[in-house]
């Protein structure tokens, strides 16, 4: 059965399904339903809610509650999610599983309260200090916001890391039929190195720190073995109309649902356009996309942003076919203005067309 | 009594502490492994080591542990408190680590009554980064960056952190104790003790700030530092009982 959910509630509700019965954030908008909901819907379901004096509190609560072993969230924008980045850090470093939500506001600074995807960066690229990745998830509808929670939690737990889901404003308003998992996790997979009390066990400890050069460097292999298992495994993209596509369009969230009509129509005019939309960004699609754009003539990078994820398209298809097109600070572009820029790269000529790259 | 003084605490791993001579950290370590022991918690006990000089403390600690970022271990112990309620959580922190860039984190565990212990250790200056000025560093103190002396026009005044805690609500039980002299260090565990109980009993957040001595850094024999901390951290830093269930006393 569907219900209809705003996004920021879906995601609390998928994460309650989940097993999640823990959740410490700070308000800021456009994740503050997010906070809400489960003020409400936590203490329900016998777990806790709690309002952090900051996000830097929030983060390190969520530090202390997965090294306990719990299924537990944090949530922010923008300005929040620059606070958290040292706690991210450390819980990839303590290798503590949890899942962080940003639903992305315009930036730099306070920037503003509008869709944004300019975080992309600072999500891909760990955004704290030291070598490390996270599993960042892409949703695209408030149907995805239920089902990348509930798969960011299996993640999370699979390869003890925090996941994070970079969602957006437009997303986290915008209220859609959804259908909720019909079985809720109660049974948690075994946490033996968790932090409980050491009864009947060595002690156990969650650390970040090794003074000796040798001993971190292994740590640091051991982590980049991780991040490469999960990078050979993980990574996903859905694929539209890219069979002989000559133009392919790239786009995650908000925005590939806005590409997509824009596919569909340049399609229908005799474009020969595709879309790949990454679900996961890190690890980013790279050989779905590359194998999408084999034959194409040129590649649409779209953001709402001066162009982040462009760099990983080009990483994967090579510079020279790569376009971009996008908006910042809050704008969302069109489907008009995307096909406009599918016409312009495809240089459409009495019905057939020659790409001529820019 | 004296008997158990020369017995290995359970609680202590064998691990050799790396402390300095004269330095507080491994009397104050040992004072909560004697009391963990006496209240036989051990096995139920999770504590968190902060960064500063005690960041090894889950070294020594023969319990589970976690190690926080700086300043944040308040609020790492509040997660791990409110996913294990029945279980004991204490975090050990420095001056620097709770007083200055942790303000926010103590304040707020303090004021929501988290059901947590905190052992403050107090030595008036950033001992792990080589002796730099902390929140508590005495007006005229000399430190590394405050060369001439902790002048109060430009750094202003030391914070006095358990005083400022006792005016909330949330706390149950907050003292302020000294280890520069057998007596005291006495004094100091039964202080620790009760804090601990506190928190067994489940009534409210519980502090123990410890004045303790940092001879490497302040550049002293470690019998010269007790005396300094005597004459000079004292007088600033007035100890005794600020929160406790049965009212509030200062020691003369
Ligand atoms: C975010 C951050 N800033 C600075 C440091 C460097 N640092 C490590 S220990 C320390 C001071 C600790 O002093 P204190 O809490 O007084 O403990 P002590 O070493 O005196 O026991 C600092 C500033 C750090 N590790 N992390």
């Amino acid at each position: 059965m569907k219900i209809l959910m705003k996004g920021n509630e879906a995601i609390g509700e998928a994460a309650v399904l989940a097993g999640c019965r823990y959740f410490f954030g700070y308000p800021i908008t456009p994740q503050t339903e997010l906070l809400e909901y489960l003020s409400r819907r936590l203490p329900e379901a016998g777990g806790v809610f709690l309002q952090a004096e900051s996000e830097i509190a929030a983060i390190n609560m969520v530090y202390g509650a997965a090294g306990a072993g719990a299924r537990v969230m944090t949530s922010s924008s923008g300005p929040g999610l620059s606070l958290k980045q040292e706690g991210i850090s450390f819980l990839a470093a303590a290798e503590l599983p949890c899942v962080i939500v940003n639903v992305m506001r315009g930036g730099p600074g306070l920037g503003g309260i509008q869709p944004s995807q300019a975080d992309y960066f600072q999500a891909t690229r760990g955004g704290g200090h030291g070598d490390y990745r996270l599993p960042v998830l892409a949703p695209a509808c408030v149907q995805e916001m239920v089902d990348l929670t509930v798969r960011a939690f299996t993640l999370a737990d699979q390869y003890r890391t925090p996941v994070m889901i970079l969602a957006d404003g437009l997303l986290g308003q915008m209220m859609e039929p959804v259908e909720l998992p019909a079985a809720p996790v109660n049974e948690l997979p075994a946490k033996p190195w968790a932090t409980t009390g050491c009864k009947g066990r060595q002690k156990n400890i969650i650390n970040t720190l090794y003074l000796n050069p040798e001993e971190l460097e292994a740590v640091n292999q051991r982590l980049q073995e991780k991040f490469a298992a999960i990078t050979k495994k993980e990574a996903r993209a859905e694929e539209y109309l890219v069979e002989n596509a000559d133009i392919i369009v790239v786009a995650f969230g908000i925005v590939a649902r806005i590409a997509k009509e824009a596919v569909k129509v340049a399609h229908a005019q005799g474009i020969r356009a595709g879309l790949v939309r990454p679900v996961t960004l890190w690890p980013f699609p790279e050989k779905i996309l590359a194998a999408a754009a084999a034959r194409a003539k040129a590649v649409l990078t779209v953001e709402m942003n001066a162009g982040q994820m462009i760099e990983d398209v080009r990483l994967a298809v090579g510079n020279e076919r790569v376009h971009f097109y996008g908006r910042m600070g809050g704008m969302v572009p069109t489907s008009k203005a995307i096909l406009e820029q599918i016409r312009k790269i495809g240089g459409i000529v009495r019905g057939k067309y020659a790409v001529r790259p820019a | 009594m004296a008997n158990t003084l020369f017995v290995r605490p359970e609680t202590l791993t064998p691990d050799p502490f790396h402390y300095c001579p004269g330095c507080g950290h491994g009397i104050i370590h040992r004072l909560v492994a004697e009391v963990i022991d006496e209240l036989g918690v051990r096995e139920t006990t999770i504590g968190v080591a902060s960064v500063g000089c005690s960041v090894l403390a889950y070294k020594y600690f023969n319990f589970d542990m976690q190690q926080a970022a700086h300043g944040r271990a308040p609020a790492v112990a509040t997660g791990i408190k409110r996913v294990l309620p029945d279980r004991v959580v204490f975090t050990y922190q420095g001056d620097g680590d709770l007083a200055s860039i942790g303000l926010a984190e103590i304040v707020h565990a303090a004021a929501r009554g988290e059901k947590i212990t905190v052992i403050f250790v107090n030595n008036a200056n950033y001992g792990m980064t080589g002796g730099q000025m902390a929140p508590t560093t005495l007006p005229g103190q000399k430190t590394t960056t405050s060369p001439a002396g902790r002048s109060v026009d430009q750094a202003g005044y030391p914070i006095r952190v358990s005083e400022m805690l006792a005016t909330l609500d949330g706390p149950a039980y907050i003292a302020r104790v000294s280890i520069h002299n057998p007596p005291q260090i006495f004094k100091a565990k039964k202080a620790i003790r009760k804090a601990f109980e506190t928190q067994l009993r489940g009534t409210g957040f519980t502090l123990v700030e410890v004045l303790s001595s940092c001879p490497t850094n302040w550049g002293m024999k470690p019998a010269e530092a007790f005396s300094w901390l005597e004459k000079n951290m004292l007088p600033y830093f007035p100890l005794g009982e600020y929160k406790a269930a049965s009212g509030v006393s200062q020691d003369d």
